[in-house]
């Protein structure tokens, strides 16, 4: 999976970050209403893209959400409805809990959390957090939606299982039946993997091998570096008996691509590099995503990230929710977005809506070549009584969230 | 002489006779071909195949019926095809992006829908100039005019609204919210509905357009069929304001509803992910665009049969008929 990229300084981003600044304080109209938006991030500091094809990402997920504002106001220009975005950036290892207390002070109900799993939980568990709407953008982790599951939580960035079922669902389609897991050593290359596991069971594949790749971030590959590798990889991947494709789990993207054409035995990688499980892609273009990708594009300067759409459809949300039933108070607005009223358009080809036991957005998956859409999960013939996007992920006789409100 | 009466009689009747309603041309805009696909009426067979600008989407007849216009999306611009010479012979400028238009009832202007700019541009045929721009929603894409041309309506696939657009101020002059992501607006003959498509939402608004409100929300079921498959586009009412058609997209098929009592009578199968439709100067015959079966369905109105299906280009998408 592409890991998020997030460059600090650059006049690019400086020159963007200038371009979509809030407009300065304008008159607004009595008769128009405002609803306040919060967005939080911590700025972690990512290494550089792994390849020097990949874009790098200023403001991951932020972008996403500012257009999602944008988007909203030109509704709003009609419904006389005004959404602004209050950004808090957080700098790496700084008291994110303190910032999420200072925006509800200033009386923000709506948030979108572009945080990792241990910092969102923070947030979520502040006890005046009880009656916010936050939504999680950034965190797949699979404990969110089980176990840590939270009242005021709403997810839209799809969780591991979610992504592992979308690529188990086309790899059964195939007949790729016979799978090859290499992990890394890092603790959400554990959590993908788990997530796998709980796949292949589910779609009945059979993970015949499974081996720990130990690499460490570090340097790109220096000049002619290649010649070491080529000669790792197909060591690192022989005696591995009868299978189909090799799935890797590499979140950090700092060794899953170099197993594509060097392993010992010809088969496709597939998993975070090869043909990847993904909410967006900058090859989709079905269902009239084209115009989103132009959108953002011209919006941001380079392509949409899975973060910056899990962002925009949180920020779309909150306005289909206004929208609708014409209120802008907190209480109508979660009310009508946890009901069975509420779908989002996200250009998946069908409305998308939150589940009612875990919060989760509930959505097709993409299968992402490097250049193209390969496919879209769930496969067919995958049936549900309810809902197909049900099979994938948590469904409901298997979830472990009692939802509960955060600890006093 | 005998032989010369003859011979005259019989020229008499070949030029004088009857035009029957399947002398008719269909052409249909190939979205991923960049080609237009010409399709003879009478035998439904596909007599040529011509090159245009990129992604072509929408495509209309002129007034006079000497003209199409067709939408080159990714061109930036519309298309002016001669039908007599069968050629493209000019362009017009559109506005960015731009995916469906309609032409005014008196011929001239073109409103044009520009899907990335969250504009409306409207140009003028004749001098092929840019009249103005009306912001209106985000994702513009369905048109459609009164039938005295004083209301224009714009449909934004984002805003999920319908824009009433006054055609002489060119301000928009009310917003009616619909249901998620609508395609397509068409107004009745007697100018007193508009109905409007949400792909998303699966259903036709039906709006009264004196007061503008939401009179009626048609909903579909197909049996055995997902609801979410059920994603209506196009939409064609019969000039008498007896039927209405809707194609639904990925369901494949082209739904008819009794106009009067907004019931669905009926589901005709058709090909793959249906959107647009025309029918021809009679409405004897309705034409729908299969998009992802590459095909173009042949719909007999009085019986309501899907006659035929005629293998077009790749990703067909707009259809006009030229009588």
């Amino acid at each position: 999976m592409r890991r998020p990229q997030v460059r600090c300084a650059g006049l690019l981003a400086i020159a963007l970050l200038a371009a979509a600044a809030p407009a300065a304080a304008q008159d607004t109209p009595a008769d128009v209403a405002t609803i306040p938006i919060a967005y939080i991030t911590e700025r972690v500091k990512e290494l550089p893209p792994f390849s020097l094809v990949d874009q790098p990402t200023a403001d991951n997920g932020l972008m996403g959400a500012r257009l999602g504002i944008e988007d909203n106001n030109t509704t709003g220009k009609f419904t006389k409805q005004k959404f602004t975005l209050d950004e808090a950036v957080v700098p790496e290892g700084g008291d994110v809990v303190a910032a999420f207390r200072g925006l509800l002070a200033k009386g923000h109900k709506f948030f979108v959390a572009d945080l990792r799993a241990a910092q969102l939980l923070a947030i979520a568990d502040v006890p005046e957090a009880k009656d916010t709407l936050i939504f999680n953008v950034q965190a797949k982790d699979d404990a969110l939606r089980g176990e840590q599951c939270r009242a005021n939580v709403l997810h839209t960035m799809p969780n591991y299982a979610i992504l592992a079922d979308g690529l188990a669902q086309y790899l059964m389609w195939k007949r790729w039946a016979n799978w090859f897991l290499v992990v890394g050593t890092g603790d959400h290359d554990k959590l993908f993997a788990a997530a796998l596991h709980r796949a292949a069971d589910r779609f009945s594949a059979t993970i015949v091998e499974e081996r720990v790749f130990d690499a460490t971030p570090g340097a790109r590959r220096t000049d002619t570096g290649y010649a070491q590798i080529q000669k790792q990889i197909p060591v690192f991947s022989q005696d591995v008996s009868n299978y189909d494709v090799l799935v890797v789990s590499d979140e950090r993207d700092i060794f899953g691509e170099y197993l594509q054409y060097r392993t010992w035995d010809a088969h496709p990688v597939v998993g975070t590099q090869g043909l990847v499980p993904t909410t967006w892609h900058r090859s989709q273009e079905q269902w009239g995503a084209t115009q989103m990708q132009n959108r953002f594009t011209k919006f941001a300067g380079r392509w949409m990230t899975e973060r910056d759409y899990s962002a925009w459809l949180a920020v779309r949300s909150i306005s289909e929710a206004t929208t609708r039933t014409n209120k802008t108070d907190y209480a109508s607005v979660n009310a009508y977005i946890r009901s069975p009223e509420f779908g989002v358009a996200g250009f998946k080809g069908q409305k998308l809506t939150f589940r009612d036991w875990d919060g989760q957005l509930r959505q097709p998956v993409l299968l992402a070549g490097p250049r193209t859409l390969v496919s879209v999960s769930p496969q067919e013939g995958y049936l549900h009584e309810f809902s197909e996007l049900d099979t994938l992920g948590f469904d409901r006789p298997d979830t472990t969230c009692k939802l509960k409100a955060p600890a006093q | 002489m005998k032989v010369g009466v003859t011979v005259a009689a019989v020229v008499l009747i070949a030029v004088g006779g009857v035009r029957s309603a399947a002398a008719e041309t269909i052409y249909v805009t190939n979205e991923k071909d960049n080609t237009v696909t010409v399709v003879d009426g009478a035998t439904l067979e596909v007599t040529r195949t011509i090159p245009v600008g990129q992604r072509p989407r929408g495509i209309t007849l002129s007034k006079d019926g000497k003209r199409l216009f067709i939408c080159a999306s990714d061109d930036n611009e519309i298309q002016v095809f001669d039908i007599a010479k069968q050629e493209i012979v000019g362009t017009l400028p559109s506005g960015p992006d731009p995916e469906q238009f309609i032409l005014a009832p008196a011929g001239n202007p073109l409103y044009i829908a520009n899907e990335n700019d969250n504009m409306v541009t409207v140009v003028d045929v004749d001098t092929g100039e840019k009249v103005t721009e009306i912001p209106v929603g985000v994702e513009p894409e369905g048109m459609g005019i009164s039938p005295d041309g004083k209301t224009l309506v714009n449909t934004s696939e984002t805003t999920n609204m319908a824009h009433f657009i006054d055609t002489e101020s060119h301000e928009v002059i009310d917003n009616v919210l619909v249901d998620s992501r609508p395609r397509f607006a068409e107004f009745t003959a007697d100018g007193k509905q508009l109905w409007v498509t949400s792909e998303i939402g699966g259903s036709v608004n039906v709006i009264d357009t004196a007061t503008r409100k939401v009179i009626k929300k048609i909903g579909f079921a197909v049996p055995g069929m997902n609801a979410e498959a059920i994603q209506p586009v196009g939409v064609r009412v019969t000039r008498d304001g007896k039927l209405a058609f809707v194609a639904m997209g990925p369901a494949n098929r082209v739904a008819v509803i009794d106009a009067h009592t907004f019931e669905v009578k009926d589901y005709l199968l058709v090909g793959q992910r249906v959107w647009q439709m025309a029918f021809n100067a009679d409405e004897s015959r309705l034409y729908t665009t299969n998009g992802n079966s590459n095909d173009i369905s042949v719909i007999d109105v009085a019986s309501l049969d899907v006659i035929k299906s005629v293998t077009v280009g790749n990703q067909p998408w707009g259809v006009a008929v030229a009588p």
